[in-house]
């Protein structure tokens, strides 16, 4: 209650839009099966972050891609292809597809679906090994979702 | 449709375009001599019933120039320590009436054979045995004691002696006739993409062995090497322990150590290392 009163408070000084929007992983909306025109959230993607999540968290995508512009990071897995150029090849709205179940692009991919919540076997609690209590949530934020798709979009020249 | 199949076109070029950057460092051309008097085969046709691989590698074709070394000697491989920990308690009259595993079995050299066929059909026990199992049998049945833990430093100490006189010897576990169900188990487990990463063993050890995952190297997944001692937990692992690392990586519910889905795995895992030798304990980092 105080956090909703409090942003409320700040909406109210900054005149900033209401809190963002966001497309729920079950709720999104398909283009041809493998695309997503619309953005999952109506908050501004912050590329800069997009950057870090390659490297970090539940993204990590350099654990199977190598990508040139990260260069100054050690170990870049070869499991994928390069991330080079990817920003060129493919539209924004196929790269967000691509993030949130990557197996409606490429049938059978090893790569994980980032933004799926349901079709899993033996679902655990994120790396303890232990059975997952509750709800499965998304792999990535619908935010970092679109911060990486900002950053990828970047990666124009092979 | 349309935009599938010229995506189709476009991840094609992708894919080849980046093939010409990636490092493909599959297993090294390295020969594995150990004590400079047990020959080592690394290498070997893959047993038939494996549809996507031709041939198999021992995990240690994979490791470092460095790590391989500590395995080709036994003064300089650290699971020695354990060996001949377990020689002492081989030999001690731990039973409750005095009974010592030398007093049925005389030296360890007598289980000369046994790891390169386990998992196999005990058929007394109407069950696929490990050697923990048989271990535990012997303490529980004929010494009077507890059952040592699955993973404890005394369980992993005797299995390495157990694998370690068996070194050189061709991997051969029996795939059908009375184990044939755990066996076809053992296999579904093994294409199975666990936890919410979708990952299954074979994505890793068989779409995948040679290249890089991260910073690690990876291998066909083999177990004829077990137990290993590993470098980065200073300690001998298990082959259960290994399994269920590599699923809670997943984040996936893991199965239990001894557990008879792992125990059906292990089988069919050792299987996938028909033609292989047995190496353990080895070395990894
Ligand atoms: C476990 C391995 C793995 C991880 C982790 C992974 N990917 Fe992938 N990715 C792949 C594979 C394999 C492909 C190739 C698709 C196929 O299977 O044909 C791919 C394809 C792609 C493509 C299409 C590339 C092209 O040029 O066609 C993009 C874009 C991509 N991944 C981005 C990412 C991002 C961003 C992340 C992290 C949020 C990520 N990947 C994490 C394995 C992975
Ligand atoms: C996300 C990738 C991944 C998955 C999935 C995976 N592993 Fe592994 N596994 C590894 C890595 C990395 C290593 C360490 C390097 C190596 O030996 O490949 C490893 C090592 C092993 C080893 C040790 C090999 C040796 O010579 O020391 C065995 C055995 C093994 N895995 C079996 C399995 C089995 C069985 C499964 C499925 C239940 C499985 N792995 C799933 C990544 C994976």
């Amino acid at each position: 209650m105080k956090r909703a009163l409090l942003s409320t408070i700040a909406a109210g000084l900054v005149a900033a839009p209401a809190l963002a929007q966001e497309i729920a992983p079950t709720q999104v909306a398909w283009e041809e099966e493998v695309a997503i025109p619309t953005p999952l959230t109506d908050a501004a993607p912050d590329v800069e972050n997009g950057k870090v999540l390659m490297n970090k968290g539940a993204g990590n995508c350099i654990a199977c891609h190598q990508v040139t512009d990260l260069s100054d990071l050690a170990f870049h897995g070869d499991i994928g292809p390069s991330l080079d150029g990817v920003g060129a090849r493919w539209s924004e709205a196929e790269l967000r597809g691509i993030l949130a179940d990557a197996k409606r692009m490429f049938p059978g991919t090893m790569m994980p679906s980032f933004y799926r919540t349901e079709g899993f076997v033996r679902v655990g609690e994120a790396y303890t090994g232990k059975a997952k209590e509750g709800e499965v949530t998304p792999l990535l934020t619908a935010q970092e979702i679109e911060d990486l798709v900002s950053y990828l979009k970047t990666l124009k020249y092979q | 449709m349309k935009i599938k199949a010229f995506l189709a076109t476009a991840g094609a070029a992708a894919l080849l375009a980046s093939g010409a950057l990636a490092q493909q460092t599959g297993p090294d051309d390295d020969n594995l001599v150990v004590n400079g008097e047990i020959d080592i085969v690394t290498d070997a046709p893959a047993p038939e019933h494996l549809e996507y691989v031709r041939t198999i590698y021992s995990g240690w074709r994979f490791r470092s120039d460095e790590t391989q070394a500590l395995q080709m000697d036994d003064f300089d491989n650290p699971a020695f320590i354990f060996v001949d920990q377990a020689r002492d308690v081989w030999n001690a009259e731990i039973g409750t009436n005095g009974e010592s595993c030398a007093a049925c079995h005389e030296e360890p050299e007598s289980m000369r054979g046994l790891r390169a066929e386990l998992p196999h059909w005990n058929e007394e026990k109407g069950e696929v045995y490990t050697a923990e199992m048989y271990i535990n049998d012997c303490r529980t049945e004929r010494m009077g004691l507890e059952p040592w833990g699955w993973d404890s430093g005394d369980m992993k100490n005797m299995t390495a002696l157990i694998a370690s006189v068996s070194r050189g010897l061709p991997i051969n576990v029996a795939t059908d006739g009375p184990v044939k169900e755990a066996w076809e188990k053992g296999k579904e487990i093994y294409y199975t993409r666990f936890g919410q990463l979708e990952l299954a063993c074979a994505n890793c050890h068989e779409d995948n062995y040679g290249r890089m995952i991260r910073a690690d190297h990876l291998s066909q997944g083999q177990t004829n090497g077990f137990p290993v001692y590993r470098l980065k937990q200073a300690g001998l692992v298990s082959k259960h322990n290994r399994f269920r690392g590599c699923i809670r990586d997943t984040r996936a519910e893991t199965f239990s150590v001894g557990s008879p889905e792992f125990v059906a795995l292990e089988l069919y895992v050792a299987s996938r290392g028909n033609g292989l030798m047995v190496e353990g304990p080895a070395v990894r980092n």
